[in-house]
């Protein structure tokens, strides 16, 4: 029995890495860098604060994942010797504008009151967010502080989850382009652009944007369209800031990064205005990056569902199937690895992840 | 450690680093006119601490940064100057309003 894992990402990995600690025998089949990669480009949050406000069930899951990354990065780190600089000491959201604040802080109540009280978060107004972050500027607001927030180096994390998953036996096929996916019930058969073929009894399709090439072959819809954000990258400074943010955060390599920019383009070039915003923002918040060089600046293309909801769908054309993609890879890297393995391998023990099927997007 | 291939020109200009008053040569970089000076380590590294000279002095290793009116540069890329004020990097205090 072996399982097919297309794409190898971090969402790939995590799930060929969890297959792996399982005992499943995994073959994944990585594409070319001039693919399209969000594993390379990312922000590296593992963030939950305001995910799913309209969507209770993705907060539930994404926050599940957050509780498992403490002992997932403690597993990586032990069979790997690779610390990915995991912080889990919970994050801050900084607002220049009071109503973006309002809006925010009240989604952040309406999931409080779903769960009962249990969904920790503080709104603090100027002054007391002074007293937790002293670097903040007068044109700040206030923010909101929750103690489930978290980061880690995304690229770290990657280099990781392959070391694992090849020291654990599986293999991994790198500059694989994939020209067709052949489907059976529990027999999938993928050519490579090479003329190669490799045979599985299962197939997990995890190939981010890539996705929708090969989904109808294997009675996917797979939705996915490209979302472009752009990231500045500081030089590296002596550590001040505590506690990320979905848009400034400090790299545990001293370098403070700056994104979040959002713009439905599959172009993944900079634009000098993008960059500008990004940097008046960031001088808002932290004055102190005024004078700061900036090294670097990147697009990448986050993988977008129509609804911005993670996948999880099971072939209906054929046994063994199985199509996962999310924006948030990262989040939700120790739960695809701890507990979709189970729900791949059909096992009863699986989580239920109906809510997350296509078919919410066909009603 | 260092000592000029060429007699020293009567053109020195007169410039700072931290609180010592040095000089150099007209047309030398921040980065030869330090180490002249015997200065070899420039800064600290804001993630270890460890100290960093330049390495390569040809602007690729990004080894020898000094700050010069609060911005950080490469030493071995700016031509020194007279009066210029040259600081260590890493060593940027926050006042309470926030700025540098």
């Amino acid at each position: 029995m072996t399982t097919l894992v297309i794409g190898g990402g971090v969402v790939g990995l995590s799930v060929a890495y969890g297959l792996l600690k399982q005992g499943a025998q995994v073959t994944v089949i990585d594409g070319s860098d001039t693919d399209a990669r969000a594993s390379r480009g990312n922000f590296g949050l593992v963030w939950i604060q305001g995910k799913g406000a309209k969507a209770p069930h993705y907060a539930a899951w994404s926050r599940s994942s957050a509780k498992l990354w403490q002992g997932f990065a403690k597993d990586l780190k032990e069979a790997t010797g690779i610390d990915i600089a995991f912080s889990q000491i919970g994050g801050v959201e900084y607002f220049t504008d009071a109503d973006a604040l309002a809006q925010d802080a009240a989604g952040l109540q309406g999931l409080q009151d779903h769960f009962d009280g249990d969904y920790p978060f503080e709104v603090l107004e100027h002054s007391r967010l002074k007293q937790l972050v002293p670097e903040i500027g007068p044109k700040v607001v206030g923010g909101i502080h929750s103690p489930m927030d978290g980061h880690v180096n995304p690229l770290l994390l990657l280099r990781a989850l392959s070391v694992a998953v090849q020291q654990m036996g599986g293999r991994l096929q790198t500059g694989a382009k994939v020209t067709e996916i052949a489907g059976g019930d529990r027999a999938y058969t993928v050519t490579l652009e090479t003329g190669e073929r490799i045979e599985g009894n299962a197939l997990v399709l995890a190939a981010g944007l890539g996705s929708a090439e090969y989904g109808a072959d294997l009675g996917f819809d797979a939705p996915v369209r490209p979302q472009q954000g752009q990231v500045l990258i500081t030089e590296k400074l002596p550590f001040f800031l505590k506690y990320p943010s979905g848009r400034i955060r400090q790299v545990n390599e001293g370098g403070v990064q700056i994104g979040a920019s959002k713009a439905e383009t599959g172009a993944d070039s900079t634009d000098l205005p993008t960059l500008q915003d990004l940097a008046r923002y960031a001088v808002d918040v932290f004055p102190l990056l005024e004078h700061v060089q900036l090294v670097r600046s990147w697009a990448a293309l986050r993988v977008m569902s129509p609804d911005g909801l993670p996948i999880y769908q099971r072939s209906t054309k054929f046994a063994g199937a199985h199509f996962v993609t999310c924006h948030s890879g990262i989040t939700l890297a120790a739960a695809h690895a701890g507990l979709l393995p189970d729900w791949i391998q059909d096992r009863n023990t699986a989580p239920d992840l109906s809510l997350f099927s296509e078919s919410r997007f066909n009603v | 450690m260092f000592d000029p291939l060429e007699p020293q020109g009567t053109n020195q200009v007169q410039f700072q680093f931290e609180d010592r008053q040095l000089s150099a040569p007209q047309g030398a970089t921040v980065a030869s006119a330090l180490l002249g000076a015997g200065i070899t380590a420039f800064r600290d590294t804001p993630v270890s601490g460890a100290a960093r000279g330049p390495f390569c002095l040809m602007g690729a290793c990004y080894d020898c940064l000094v700050s010069i009116n609060g911005v950080t540069v490469q030493a071995c890329m700016t031509p020194v100057q007279d009066g210029l004020q040259v600081k260590r990097v890493g060593s940027r205090q926050v006042d309470s309003e926030g700025a540098v």
